[in-house]
């Protein structure tokens, strides 16, 4: 006779009624499977912790978004936001469906270029441009968004010694009603600063101001702020063709728009309430076209959008070290999957789902990483399947920031397999190797004896 | 260890204490291990039959229930381990 699949005994008090902190259970269905292929054979094959990526979910999410702007807008270009995920394969998938590159360091700048990327279809964004950066931008026709008057200066001096006219934009922050405003980047609307930068470029003809770009913040849940945004870049683009009789070619909005995670804190699932890429299109879209440009000036729209465009293709695949109980009798488990490798556990709640069969019972989890620091804690309380040592998990909508904010801390990181279109697997970046760490070290000769 | 004679198990993992009045849900192993207290059997009876059973290791088992054994005396469940009040 075969024996039963083992689960943990477990004994859970009923309060019917009582409002719990660990929520409701989530999860009905195990995840066995990405895109056709096994979780297990997956993690059997490329190790314990995995990043996998679904290409199909990348092409299927930035069509998805094109046709929600194209349907609304008739000029609308995507910017791929390379710190949002720079994995060649990645930023390749971007370029292949038509974005151009937003990158925002003289390293992704050149990571873009030797991708192939034309110069003339690079945004250069960012607070820090080395004169060494800008002169590639420069020289390469990109596109640089000017974020501090040294950075004005410092282009227009460049150009004068390049005898080139650049084309720049200025990045404009301003009040859109949501707070914090972001205003450390660029110049502000409201205070006059960015009609003193315009005034400073239109007059000193070194350079050719084509656009006008904003970012107003980071997981925004408020398309009406968007509305806002391009509102106020729509009038200040107006404006400048009315005084300088110069026509401002694009109008970029940045990036920003929230994924489908669930932010700490919040009462309902991302997945339930955060915007789609309809709700953010149908405010801009809206709000340009109500705008006093005539049909045939209608500017170029950029956008920007890095995570809503890659967080659901990402998954993270890990196993259960241990379970445990702390001091007050909660259930604790740990995972091989660290804030290391999940930064943006510190943001998000993410989803957690088992990758092999369960039963409907469950326990109010919290979920730590294999880290040696108390920081390290994935999940403070999920209500989730009874999960036995070896077993694995899948941590879902971890294809943004993950890859390129991750640290290399006590363990090396694990290889990320990128799902093709035909549902084949490929490893697009390798597990490290001790080797990878300590060819970048030099240790002075007179440290190498070591008599212990 | 003995569950304590008042506590009444239903079939479906129902628990119910009625000097507290509370109720747990039990999962279909938990109910077996119950069941097995009930009985009298000793730790080592019913590790045999459980590995007889399921398809789990000794050690993992042995982990497992010391710690359902924890949450049991925890709810004062168990006979001879009700809690000390401070």
């Amino acid at each position: 006779m075969s024996k039963q699949r083992y689960e943990r005994p477990v004994i859970k008090k009923l309060e019917t009624g009582m409002p719990n902190k660990f929520g409701t259970r989530t999860e009905y269905q195990p995840m066995t499977h990405i895109d056709g292929n096994s979780v297990e054979k997956l993690m059997k094959e490329y190790g314990s912790p995995l990043f996998v990526i679904s290409e199909k979910t990348i092409r299927k999410t930035i069509q998805k978004a094109k046709k929600a702007f194209r349907t609304r807008y008739p000029r609308v270009q995507f910017a791929w936001s390379y710190k949002t995920n720079y994995l060649n394969s990645i930023c390749s998938i971007f370029h292949q469906e038509g974005s151009w590159a937003e990158v925002v360091s003289g390293f992704e700048y050149d990571k873009a270029i030797s991708l192939g990327v034309d110069g003339k279809k690079i945004i250069f964004n960012g607070p820090e441009k080395s004169e060494e950066d800008l002169t590639k931008a420069i020289e390469n026709d990109s596109l640089i968004h000017i974020d501090h008057l040294d950075e004005l200066y410092t282009i227009s001096e460049l150009a004068e010694k390049l005898k080139a006219r650049p084309r720049v934009a200025i990045r404009v922050n301003m009040d859109t009603g949501v707070y914090p405003i972001w205003d450390r980047f660029g110049f502000n609307y409201e205070n006059g600063q960015a009609w003193d930068a315009i005034n400073k470029i239109m007059h000193s003809e070194t350079m050719e101001l084509v656009g006008l770009h904003c970012h107003i913040g980071t997981f925004m849940l408020a398309p009406s702020a968007y509305g806002i945004a391009a509102t106020k870049l729509a009038e200040l683009a107006l404006s400048i063709e009315k005084k300088f009789k110069h026509e401002i070619k694009y109008i970029d909005l940045g990036g920003g728009f929230a994924s489908k995670n669930t932010l700490k804190g919040a009462y309902l699932p991302g997945s339930d309430t955060n915007p789609s890429f309809d709700d953010f299109a149908e405010a801009i879209s809206s709000a340009l076209l109500n705008s006093n440009f005539q049909q045939e000036k209608l500017p170029l729209l950029i956008l920007e959008t890095g995570r809503a465009l890659i967080d659901e293709a990402g998954y993270l695949l890990g196993s259960v070290i241990s379970n445990k109980r702390s001091s007050t009798g909660r259930r604790n488990t740990i995972l091989d999957i660290g804030v290391n490798i999940l930064f943006t556990s510190f943001w998000y709640d993410h989803k957690i789902t088992p990758a092999q069969a369960f039963t409907h019972y469950s326990e109010d989890t919290c979920i730590y990483g294999p880290l040696c620091m108390n920081i390290d804690v994935i999940r403070e309380s999920v209500n989730l399947p009874l999960l036995n040592k070896d077993d694995h998990v899948v941590i879902h909508n971890v294809g943004a920031y993950n890859m390129t904010q991750w640290m290399q801390f006590i363990a090396l990181r694990p290889n990320v397999v990128l799902i093709d279109m035909d549902e084949k697997p490929h490893v697009i970046r390798l597990r490290e190797t001790i080797d990878n760490m300590n060819s970048m070290e030099k240790v002075p000769a007179h440290l190498k004896k070591l008599n212990l | 260890m003995k569950l304590k004679k008042n506590v009444a198990v239903s079939e479906a993992g129902l628990l119910f204490n009625p000097v507290t009045g509370e109720s747990f849900s039990v999962n279909p192993i938990g109910t077996e291990i119950l069941n097995l207290l009930r009985e009298e059997k000793s730790d080592a009876e019913i590790e045999k039959e459980i590995l007889s059973m399921y398809s789990t290791d000794k050690t993992s088992f042995e982990k497992d229930y010391h710690d359902f054994i924890g949450e049991l005396s925890h709810h004062n469940l168990l006979e001879g381990h009700e809690k000390t009040k401070a």
